[in-house]
């Protein structure tokens, strides 16, 4: 499972102030405790309280590098600020994210080929949010399409089935779930899929368990990486649990520490 | 067309013995490990080192091996520093595999201080770098293995074996005498993880660990060591370090107890001469496990270890 940690955002209180008073040392904490949690790459967004998104996002990337060498997802709906990001990345970046949209793929997917960075696709468009499975198959062939037209390596694009909390939209959990098996059957080599995973709880009262529950069911329909909360051990636990029992490891009586080590 | 695999793991380079330079006193360096790839698939991935054959030599004449093993060495028998330089000077061995068998309590029970003594008179005796294992008894071995670590400080020889339920004893002792550890698994992927997690845990870094997966030999079980090697294997290149160790396998100690190798031909005629018998037992379960990733494999018999030398070289030119 490649997870991304998703709380190095401005929308979180400290991260936000962080931004405003240029303090590197909370960045820096935060980074380092979801690395040691089991994070693979660090998901970066400067949220609603930066003023100046361009230049944050380049503060951010540079003081995370300072501390760590791992994979820097740049997340932003505005290519612009994925751009700046890109500029100071180090590593082998993440860019977070496109849609479907002919006009975001045909800046985003040449800027992923010129950085050499892998691109999370959200199977969405202008049109809004899809409602069914064969709207997430089509945005999703749209985008590998896409792809494949601009010689982007299909290996290296992570598609987002778009999640959506359990409590609005119960009925299109099935179809979430298995659009991810389907996304795997476009194209060969396969894309990978993803998803931001804190969505499926906004709002309930018991959020980390729904987060732990449709992530192991997600696991089970292929899922190679998800966006999420590493600190919560019982969720990060729950997906290291669910590949060994997919025999993506060998168990070994210490396998929950063996996979946070390698 | 063929298709490559894409592998993202590497096999630990473990260095065996330590030449002046690194402090010891060998004339070169035995490095093992490091593949990039499965087993000879040269196009897919990087073969840094080959297979090698270690010599067993024991403290102590064997008191069952059998008549055929025996005649091969049976000038320096009950002699280790003759058997040793033998193997190196006559077969020229890189590498020597010292039992002390003799310090168990049933078999001789030789104190600490004698299996000190031999092994520094060995470390003068040969340049090779050493391998050096216990008697199986973990009572015995817990106080004889330090005492032979440190009276080869520095020489970084591999040392062995630890177990699931005896390690810390072994483990400390390595890490503070600079050489390298067995961690032996009785033909159980799981415990070959779990045993080199807490060796690891202890702060001996993964890269000093060489497993002994536990083999059988040529029918009798050798299929099973062999999925378990491939299963490790194929682990490691996947990126998962902590089964990333090369691999000691006990040839001799397997083959030659079987009873295909050891029989008379009186007793069984249609098996043929015991004379070859015993050493193709040998050569083959080495070469089978070779092909499933043996790193160093311990072998007894001159005449076979000549014949998968031979082999190895010839697989070795891709």
């Amino acid at each position: 499972m490649f997870i991304i940690g998703e709380l190095i955002n401005g929308m979180y209180q400290n991260i936000g102030k962080a931004i405003q008073e240029k303090n590197k040392s909370i960045v820096q904490k935060c980074a380092l405790e979801q690395l040691q949690a089991g994070a693979d790459a660090l998901d970066v967004n400067c949220g609603p309280a930066s003023k100046d998104q361009v230049s944050d996002i380049q503060w951010l990337v540079e003081s995370i590098q300072e501390v760590t060498d791992k994979p820097i997802a740049l997340d932003s709906s505005k290519p612009k600020v994925i751009e700046s990001g890109l500029k100071v990345t180090k590593n082998k970046a993440i860019i977070n994210s496109t849609t479907a949209d002919p006009e975001k793929l045909s800046i985003l997917i040449p800027l992923a080929k010129k950085y050499n960075a892998k691109l999370i696709g959200l199977t969405i468009s202008a049109k809004g949010i899809p409602q069914t499975k064969d709207q997430r198959l089509e945005l999703a062939a749209t985008i590998v399409a896409s792809c494949a037209e601009q010689e982007f390596p299909i290996e290296e694009l992570y598609l987002d089935p778009i999640v959506l909390p359990v409590n609005v939209a119960q009925a299109q959990m099935r179809d979430i779930l298995e659009s991810i098996r389907e996304f795997k059957i476009i194209s060969e080599p396969s894309p990978k899929t993803i998803m931001g995973l804190s969505n499926v709880s906004q709002g309930t009262s018991v959020r980390s368990l729904v987060n732990r529950t449709f992530l192991t069911m997600a696991v089970a329909y292929g899922l190679d990486g998800a966006i999420l909360d590493p600190k919560d051990k019982d969720l990060v636990d729950a997906a290291i649990t669910a590949e060994l029992i997919l025999n993506k490891q060998i168990y070994c009586d210490s396998y929950l520490d063996a996979y946070r080590k390698r | 067309m063929v298709m490559l695999e894409k592998w993202s793991g590497v096999v630990s380079v473990v260095n065996i013995g330590a030449t002046k330079l690194e402090g010891g006193s060998r004339s070169k360096v035995i490095k093992i490990g490091g593949q990039a790839t499965l087993p000879f698939l040269f196009s897919e991935g990087a073969i840094p080192y080959k297979p090698v054959v270690a010599f067993e030599v024991w403290d102590s004449a064997p008191p069952e091996w059998p008549e055929e093993l025996v005649k091969s060495l049976a000038d320096v028998l009950g002699d280790p520093l003759a058997w040793a330089q033998k193997c190196v000077q006559e077969f020229k061995a890189e590498l020597i595999c010292l039992r002390l068998q003799g310090a168990h309590p049933d078999l001789g029970n030789k104190s600490v201080e004698q299996e000190v003594k031999l092994i520094e008179q060995l470390l003068k005796k040969v340049d090779v770098p050493l391998i050096i294992l216990g008697c199986g008894d973990d009572a015995k071995d817990n106080l004889v293995l330090p005492a032979c670590c440190e009276a080869a400080k520095g020489e970084c020889c591999l040392v062995g074996d630890a177990a699931q339920d005896n390690y810390k004893t072994l483990t400390a002792a390595v890490l503070a005498d600079g050489h390298n550890i067995i961690a032996e698994s009785p033909i159980d992927i799981n415990i070959a993880k779990q045993l080199n997690i807490l060796i690891s845990d202890m702060g001996l870094p993964l890269e000093r660990i060489v497993i002994n997966p536990t083999i059988g030999a040529l029918g009798y079980g050798l299929e099973y060591a062999y999925s378990i090697m491939e299963r490790a294997r194929l682990a490691a290149l996947s990126g998962d370090k902590t089964v990333a160790s090369p691999f000691i396998c006990f040839v001799g100690q397997e083959a030659w107890r079987v009873k295909e190798a050891k029989a008379s031909s009186k007793e069984f005629p249609a098996w043929g001469p015991e004379a070859e018998r015993g050493v193709i037992w040998e050569a083959m379960t080495a070469t089978a496990l070779i092909q499933a990733g043996a790193d160093i494999l311990v072998m007894r018999h001159p005449k076979a270890i000549e014949k998968v030398n031979k082999y190895i070289d010839e697989l070795i030119k891709g």
